[in-house]
């Protein structure tokens, strides 16, 4: 997938929540850091030019919700988050950019929820490349991929990595760290 | 980066990298202070105690908070309410805690190196929370974080540490842990309450109050501690007032943006005036909720269990 093509699959994810929503009012685009936070910030501003309007962003880092804090070796670097607008009664796009075990958004959903309570909560992603282990699933998908567990999904983006393109690679060897890094 | 080991005993010998992985952890959770709720789930599965073997407030209290906003099982267990009445040693009454299953021990005791001796024996990670005269690390924790807040540096301030040195642990952290990250400590106090070769420690040492002020950016007033001034180190606690005490007029030898901190709890009118104490340019308060902030950081950062970082999307 290049730049192009991401382009494109995230306009088509715009329109989408606008035709499932029916407008831009009470919605807010939930980026997870730190790829999804990037991806919420460009789907805002779509979401926005197709309305005329500004369309709210907020921030999660979920480090603090993981299931697996206790049983790694090194304790992740945690970021902020920053949810500054009242969740109570908003409809909350999630996005992220790869949709995987299903960890992070249980992750997320859990965060979101300790702020308040929405009026629904619906997830959007870049990259959804199966294998999950809980029963979560996208409300807009970029794209699917068909991947195995020997597979590691590469998205890059410019805002961090200089430049767009989503790439299935084989899975470095003896690496234990996530794969967005 | 992770920590260096799985004990926090002391700021003596960590470096500028280690002490800007709290500090930074730190500014994460001061955000879910802020939250409506104000509590994670992060440390669901382990069980901390707090051992408090001297007096504290502050300290225990702020311990505690942290624990439960990270969601963390604590226990308390202070001296006077328990089998160290009926003479049970400390190696004892900890080991029996350790048969309990438990993942992280605070200690405040009034002997130097306690936390120490616990840590060569324990399977638990052990935080120091004051021994003796020794250090105070996450006191001096939560100092520095204050004042990169609001410095957005820690390099090159000069910060004055006025009192009594001599028994201050909170002293020793902060002397420690601001050179390690590149400030100027100078301490300040009458020859009795300075312990001996300080100058060792790298410090500027000035016996003269108004010298030590000229030109300082932060001043860190330390009580003095009653119950240890029995052995006649001050003549009276009037004179001490009037040549150590920190009142309105001697602020006007400070650089512009001056900090006042004490660690508390304060003696007002002895170390520190009213007004002092509580002007615009105190951050006494800030401290104090700073404090709980810089805690979790620690636990959590303590907390890292035996396994592999496992990919999660």
């Amino acid at each position: 997938m290049d730049a192009k093509a991401l382009n494109r699959a995230l306009t088509r994810i715009a329109h989408e929540i606008l035709e499932r929503n029916g407008s831009a009012k009470n919605l807010a685009l939930v980026g997870i850091r730190s790829r999804g936070a990037y991806l919420a910030e460009r789907l805002s501003k779509l979401v926005g030019e197709i309305e005329n309007t500004k369309v709210l962003v907020g921030y999660l880092d979920i480090t603090l919700y993981r299931d697996d804090i206790q049983t790694k070796l090194e304790q992740p670097i945690i970021q902020k988050t920053e949810l500054l607008f009242d969740v109570v009664e908003k409809i909350i796009i999630l996005v992220d950019d790869v949709l995987f075990t299903g960890r992070t958004v249980r992750a997320a959903l859990d965060e979101i929820i300790d702020f308040g309570r929405p009026k629904g909560i619906q997830l959007a992603v870049l990259i959804d490349r199966g294998n999950r282990e809980l029963p979560i699933r996208a409300d807009y998908v970029g794209k699917s991929l068909n991947t195995t567990l020997k597979e590691e999904v590469v998205v890059k983006l410019t805002e961090t990595d200089g430049e767009d393109y989503v790439r299935i690679v084989p899975k470095a060897r003896g690496r234990t760290g996530a794969t967005k890094k | 980066m992770p920590l260096k080991s799985k004990h926090l005993l002391g700021l003596e010998g960590m470096g500028k990298e280690e002490i800007t992985l709290i500090l930074d952890a730190a500014e994460s959770f001061r955000e879910v202070l802020e939250r409506p709720i104000k509590k994670v789930p992060t440390l669901r599965a382990v069980t901390v105690v707090n051992l408090f073997y001297e007096a504290s407030t502050r300290t225990r209290i702020s311990f505690e908070l942290a624990e439960k906003r990270l969601s963390a099982d604590s226990v308390n267990f202070s001296s006077d309410a328990s089998s160290v009445k009926k003479g049970e040693t400390l190696k004892d009454t900890v080991r029996n805690l350790a048969a309990m299953k438990i993942d992280m021990v605070v200690i405040r005791h009034r002997s130097a190196g306690a936390p120490h001796f616990l840590a060569r024996f324990l399977e638990a990670s052990v935080i120091n929370a004051g021994d003796g005269a020794h250090e105070h690390p996450t006191q001096a924790l939560l100092d520095m974080y204050t004042l990169r807040k609001k410095y957005g540096k820690l390099k090159d301030l000069r910060v004055v540490i006025v009192g009594d040195i001599r028994h201050s642990r909170v002293a020793r952290s902060n002397i420690w842990g601001l050179q390690a990250m590149g400030a100027k400590v100078v301490v300040c106090g009458p020859t009795t309450l300075l312990p001996w070769e300080v100058e060792k420690m790298g410090v500027e040492v000035f016996h003269n109050l108004d010298d030590g002020l000229n030109g300082a950016d932060v001043v860190m007033v330390l009580r003095i501690q009653l119950e240890r001034q029995e052995s006649s180190y001050l003549p009276t606690l009037r004179e001490y007032s009037q040549l150590f005490g920190i009142t309105k007029e001697r602020l006007k030898l400070l650089n512009p943006d001056f900090t006042i901190m004490h660690p508390g709890p304060i003696n007002r009118g002895v170390e520190i005036s009213d007004e002092v104490a509580d002007g615009p340019y105190s951050v006494i308060l800030d401290q104090v909720t700073n404090g709980v902030a810089v805690r979790m950081a620690v636990l959590y950062l303590l907390s890292g269990g035996e396994g592999k970082f496992e990919e999660t999307s």
